[in-house]
């Protein structure tokens, strides 16, 4: 069974249709690259999976377990987190406080507790989970920094590093090196591959940043006006003359970027 | 944050009360402790004071205690960007429910007063149920439209409200035999509740729920991707502010022995408000600088009554262009992100472990 499990999933705004039809079947352990040509759906696929919009039909399964239609908490809770295209975080709080407000799933704290100031072995724990991301994503140098004040290389890190402090079985990254630069880009390549073969993390990756899909996914996933287009490995997709025609284009553009 | 080096890492929630940054060369003590200081000399003040105090003051101080729970409370539903106009209302409900219980089912006070917390939360949660489909300035006027409708309800409903006569001879506050009539001894019973409310709003507000609440107002598509449950945790946050708001409502039913729907009419949402602007939002301290002051000004101003609303109207408009921050914001021990607030509540938590 796969971790995630996609039929027939359709999401309309009125008469356009953002996604229709699509099945995707995302496997433990992979990596998976979502391409498209601009408004080609794939960041409304993002939003009905992660429960920011209600799928218009179809269901998406997460081990099993339906989570179509469900909070975006509760399938948080469930396993499966999001990063947003654009830079979202706390902007008062430091580094050290955008993961610790994303540790919620895993640090519950009663009314009562946060009154009388009991949850101090739980609030210790989470410290040091806290830290702990916050080392892996390599922010150990900023995490007492007010986050507004990072860089946006930190910014987009942390932003991963908030994503993991939810603990998620899947993770799904909207874009995760939009606006980065060279070095910035291989250091979260990096990351995404440690997040999969150390900690075992199941990922989604949405990405325009062709370099950066083709280095890092095993398997590859094209959508063209809401509808699969191909799927497989990247020298398939490189291959397939339906992707080059729809969506990459003429060979300049590829023989540019390979 | 391990780094024994770092003078800031030591544990301080003294400090945390308001006095200014620790600056390295204070002695530890006074950094440590210089907030707790302050507070005991505060209230070590308040308990003399009306020994010394006429008449009127001491009656000016009860209704002062009760605006500080008006507002230390209002402030908390803001935090989550709630800007509601509907908590004078709540206030109201508290009110209300203890003329009611405590004259017709003769609850004693020191049960009732909680209890009418209970109700105004309760009431409060039902409201939140269809404002939760709103944020922002649609808030505001859902919060307006559904206080206006309680106050209606009040206005046109003879059994049990009374109509706009409202609800007369609420009985007597009494303590364990303790006839809390004189002003001296409720002025110390509106004191006890004063200081449970701000330290306990003072506790949540700096904990990992009112940080949740924090994380709404700055992205709440964030927050609700990160697993906080936005509506459970708005609605806890407005029921918390009714719970203490219907508090406050008791305290003025038990004082004034009758109340009627003028009692929370808009003008004193309004006040409720510029005292909240004025002292600021951004930090728990705001609020109680802002109807502290305002209080005083309001006193002072006694003799230019017809002209009062123009005052506080202008004052509220030039503190929105030339101070928006307000008043907090020109101190700049107070003027800390919440970030660093939360960051030393958790190494509060997490250092200053025994053992």
């Amino acid at each position: 069974m796969a971790l995630l499990e996609i039929r027939n999933l359709s999401k309309n705004f009125g008469g356009l249709a953002a996604v229709s039809d699509l099945d995707l079947d995302v496997e433990e352990g992979e990596i998976r690259g979502i391409i498209g040509p601009n408004g080609a759906g794939k960041t409304t696929l993002f939003n009905v999976i992660s429960g920011t919009y209600r799928p218009s039909g179809g269901t998406i399964k997460l081990e099993g377990k339906s989570i179509a239609g469900k909070r975006p908490s509760t399938i948080a809770a469930m396993g499966a987190v999001r990063t947003f295209q654009h830079t979202a975080l706390f902007e008062d709080f430091d580094t050290m406080g955008n993961v610790s407000i994303a540790r919620h799933l895993h640090a519950k704290e009663t009314i009562f507790g946060a009154i009388l100031g009991t949850a101090r072995k739980m609030e210790l724990e989470n410290e040091k989970r806290a830290e702990e991301i916050i080392e892996f994503i390599g922010l150990g140098e900023v995490k007492h920094e007010l986050s507004i004040n990072l860089s946006h290389g930190h910014q987009r890190a942390l932003n991963v590093a908030m994503a993991l402090a939810a603990e998620p079985r899947l993770l799904m990254l909207d874009e995760p090196v939009a606006g980065m630069n060279p070095s910035e880009t291989a250091t979260m390549t990096d990351i995404i591959r440690k997040l999969r073969n150390d900690w075992g993390i199941t990922v989604i990756l949405v990405e325009h940043d062709m370099r950066t899909v083709m280095d890092v996914c095993e398997h590859i996933t094209v959508i063209n006006f809401g509808q699969k287009l191909a799927e497989g490995s990247p020298d398939e997709i490189i291959s397939n003359p339906e992707v080059i025609e729809a969506y990459l284009g003429s060979d300049d553009v590829l023989g540019e970027d390979f | 944050m391990k780094n024994p080096n770092d003078t800031a890492s030591s544990p301080v929630s003294g400090g945390a009360l308001g006095t200014p940054a620790a600056a390295p060369s204070q002695p530890d003590w006074q950094r440590k402790y210089g907030g707790w200081i302050v507070v005991l000399v505060i209230l070590g003040v308040l308990c003399v004071l009306p020994f010394h105090m006429k008449f009127y003051h001491i009656e000016l101080s009860i209704l002062y205690f009760m605006s500080v729970i008006l507002a230390v409370s209002y402030r908390l539903v803001t935090t989550t960007g709630d800007w509601g106009f509907a908590h004078i209302i709540l206030q109201g409900v508290g009110a209300y429910a203890t003329a009611l219980l405590a004259k017709h089912a003769g609850i004693p006070f020191i049960v009732m007063v909680p209890l009418a917390g209970l109700v105004a939360a309760a009431v409060g949660a039902i409201i939140m149920i269809p404002m939760l489909r709103t944020k922002g300035f649609a808030f505001f006027i859902a919060s307006f439209a559904f206080g206006e409708f309680i106050r209606m309800v009040w206005m046109k409903v003879n059994n049990p409200f009374g109509g706009t006569g409202g609800i007369v001879n609420i009985p007597s506050p009494e303590l364990f035999g303790l006839k809390l009539t004189s002003s001296v001894n409720y002025y110390f019973a509106c004191m006890a509740f004063m200081v449970a409310a701000v330290f306990i709003i003072w506790r949540l507000d700096r904990s990992r729920i009112g940080n949740a609440w924090k994380s709404i107002h700055t992205d709440d598509m964030l927050a609700e991707c990160m697993g906080i449950n936005v509506a459970r945790y708005r609605t806890l946050a407005f029921m918390v502010g009714s719970f203490f708001a219907g508090i406050a409502g008791a305290l003025l039913a038990y004082r004034m022995g009758s109340i009627d729907p003028h009692n929370f009419e808009i003008t004193q949402m309004v006040y409720l408000v510029i005292w909240v602007v004025i002292g600021g939002a951004s930090t728990f301290w705001g609020p109680l600088i802002g109807v502290t002051i305002l209080t005083i000004a309001f006193e002072w101003s006694r003799p230019l009554l017809e002209w009062r609303p123009l005052m506080f109207g202008s004052l509220l408009i030039m503190f929105l262009i030339f101070l928006p921050g307000g008043i907090e914001s020109l101190l700049p021990a107070l003027r800390r992100p919440p970030g660093e607030h939360y960051a030393r509540f958790r190494r509060w938590l997490t250092n200053n472990r025994p053992g």
